[in-house]
């Protein structure tokens, strides 16, 4: 039997990464992620499998390092809070364009500015439209539970060496401050160097010999025409990605009427909101997306032919329903309700607003 | 069973630390649970609370605003929580400090004197584990043999030899609560 442990969403993460044979972290504290720095230090993996724990100078240097590592075919990761991850775009932007994996864990609190420390879902903009300059996308996974922290590094992991392109964890400081009954993955031996040559050696910096040319890491291509062609090779990549990475849940959809969309933990309230409703007779419905890019359009175009509306519930002025209006695309009404600056919606006004903004009356 | 529970006090009470080991305890019993604090503030002497849910069944939302108990230990979480209590919940309070004490007549309602009797018997750093056992007397939603295993996989190892001390105040506190207002 798997180890059962009650933990933090931020303990589950650093766990996770132990156990998924993860090479390094570099890090710097703030709240409310700064558990996953202290967790590592006290673990001290690199006294048993061998992982770097480093509290960087800087949220840029501990991005930097991800970029280093990364290069080497490492398994590479950082974690911060929203100001920290604006202060990361550089060089998230300078991986996705040296098509770099590594994953990256935004445990979102309330902006904009220093704002709040307190639980927000306002980065989905920045997590899921860019961030940084340039053409590119990040693959963003969308935990709701503390077990899904866990299982997310090492799918994020998997998803990162296969499209060779960062991952983004983007939660909130309810799932990471949260305590739940976690599974924890089997231990995986990191990789040797011989598996990363095998693995990556076509690529990653492991060092030239004679029977291969050298393997350059970098994002400056000044030939126009060259770089034409590298970034309409990073759009195939994305292609492939919104083929096949799509995921997302659905909770009590078969006979909805109305459908709740919301991600994170906002998705976890609407399950209650889901039950309040279907007590007083409402049918709705809930669809999570656990990829917030690639967004999971089709199912909710689906839907859409289903259901009289839709009410979008984030912890925002209004981000992802955007994604959710053209997935609908006018067929239905599509209708927001957030709360924000770190407050959190509790179920009854989710259904309350459900009431008033959707159903009418 | 679905129990979901508010305890709310100051920072330093082990509003959180009671949490926990009842969150592990349910664990240990085959429970489905989830613990949920307020953040930032609570280590530092600000007022601090944490839900609790312990439920046979899978958990939807860690995030409550109503509650089937409030374990209340102080004046600004009583103004707080009072009203949240689903009617024909407990709220379970200790008197110390309350200067306005609760008044509702749809709820049960249940006071503790743990503070006092805590510092009478100088047994102030188990006061929170006085209140569970207050709590457990009325809601025995995991037996004694569970608070056992819980406290032992929620303490440090360096502080087991305090766990007889715990599951005696435990005891203790069951014969300290009793009732203001009863349904």
């Amino acid at each position: 039997m798997k180890e059962l442990r009650l933990m933090k969403g931020n303990e589950a993460l650093a766990e996770a990464a132990i156990r998924a044979g993860a090479d390094g972290y570099f890090g710097y504290p703030i709240t409310p992620q700064s558990e996953i720095l202290e967790y590592l230090m006290a673990e001290k993996p690199y006294e048993t499998t061998g992982m770097v724990v480093l509290q960087a100078e800087s949220e840029v240097a501990a991005i930097n390092m991800v970029y280093g590592g990364a290069s080497c075919g490492k398994k590479c990761w950082t974690s911060s809070s929203s100001p920290g991850i604006s202060l990361k775009q550089e060089g998230i932007s300078y991986m996705a364009g040296s098509e770099l994996p590594g994953i990256i864990v935004n445990v979102v609190r309330g902006g904009p500015g220093l704002g709040t420390i307190q639980p927000s879902q306002a980065d989905y903009f920045q997590a899921t439209k860019g961030g940084g300059h340039g053409d590119y996308r990040l693959l963003v996974l969308a935990p709701a539970s503390v077990q899904e922290m866990a299982d997310f590094i090492p799918l994020g992991f998997d998803l990162a060496f296969k499209y060779r392109n960062p991952v983004m964890i983007l939660t909130d400081g309810v799932i990471g401050q949260m305590m739940e009954k976690v599974e924890l993955p089997e231990f995986t031996p990191r990789w040797t160097e011989e598996e990363i040559i095998k693995m990556s050696g076509d690529w990653a910096t492991t060092g030239k010999t004679p029977d291969r040319e050298r393997n350059i890491i970098s994002s400056l291509i000044l030939d126009s025409a060259k770089q034409e062609k590298h970034v309409k090779k990073l759009g195939l990549k994305y292609t492939a990605m919104e083929a096949d990475e799509v995921r997302y849940e659905k909770f009590q959809c078969d006979d909805a009427e109305y459908l709740f969309v919301a991600f994170g933990s906002t998705a976890r309230i609407c399950q209650k909101s889901v039950d309040i409703a279907r007590a007083r007779g409402i049918k709705v419905g809930l669809l999570r997306p656990i990829t917030l890019y690639p967004f999971p359009t089709i199912p909710i175009h689906e839907l859409s032919n289903q259901v009289k509306g839709m009410l979008v519930v984030e912890m925002n002025l209004g981000q992802m329903v955007e994604d959710v209006r053209l997935a609908v695309n006018g067929k239905v009404q599509v209708e927001h309700f957030g709360r924000c600056g770190g407050m959190i919606p509790n179920p009854d006004e989710i259904v309350k607003n459900l009431v008033s903004k959707i159903i009418g009356g | 069973m679905t129990e979901e529970i508010i305890i709310a006090g100051f920072g330093g009470q082990g509003v959180l630390s009671m949490g926990k080991i009842l969150a592990y305890s349910g664990i240990m019993q085959n429970k489905e649970v989830s613990w949920m604090p307020s953040y930032g503030p609570e280590m530092r002497g600000g007022t601090a609370n944490v839900t609790v849910i312990v439920s046979d069944e899978r958990i939807s939302s860690p995030v409550l605003n109503k509650y089937d108990t409030a374990i209340i230990l102080n004046q600004q979480s009583m103004d707080k929580f009072e009203c949240s209590v689903k009617a024909g919940g407990y709220l379970i309070y200790d008197g110390n400090g309350i200067t306005r004490h609760p008044d509702r007549k749809d709820i049960n309602i249940y006071r503790i004197d743990a503070a006092d009797e805590a510092s009478k018997m100088g047994m102030t750093k188990v006061f929170n584990m006085l209140v569970l056992g207050g709590y457990l007397k009325l809601k025995p939603i995991v037996s004694g043999e569970f608070i056992h295993k819980g406290l032992e996989k929620s303490l440090p190892k360096r502080h087991h030899g305090m766990i007889p001390e715990n599951e005696k105040a435990v005891e203790i506190g069951k014969d300290l609560i009793y009732p203001i207002h009863v349904l």
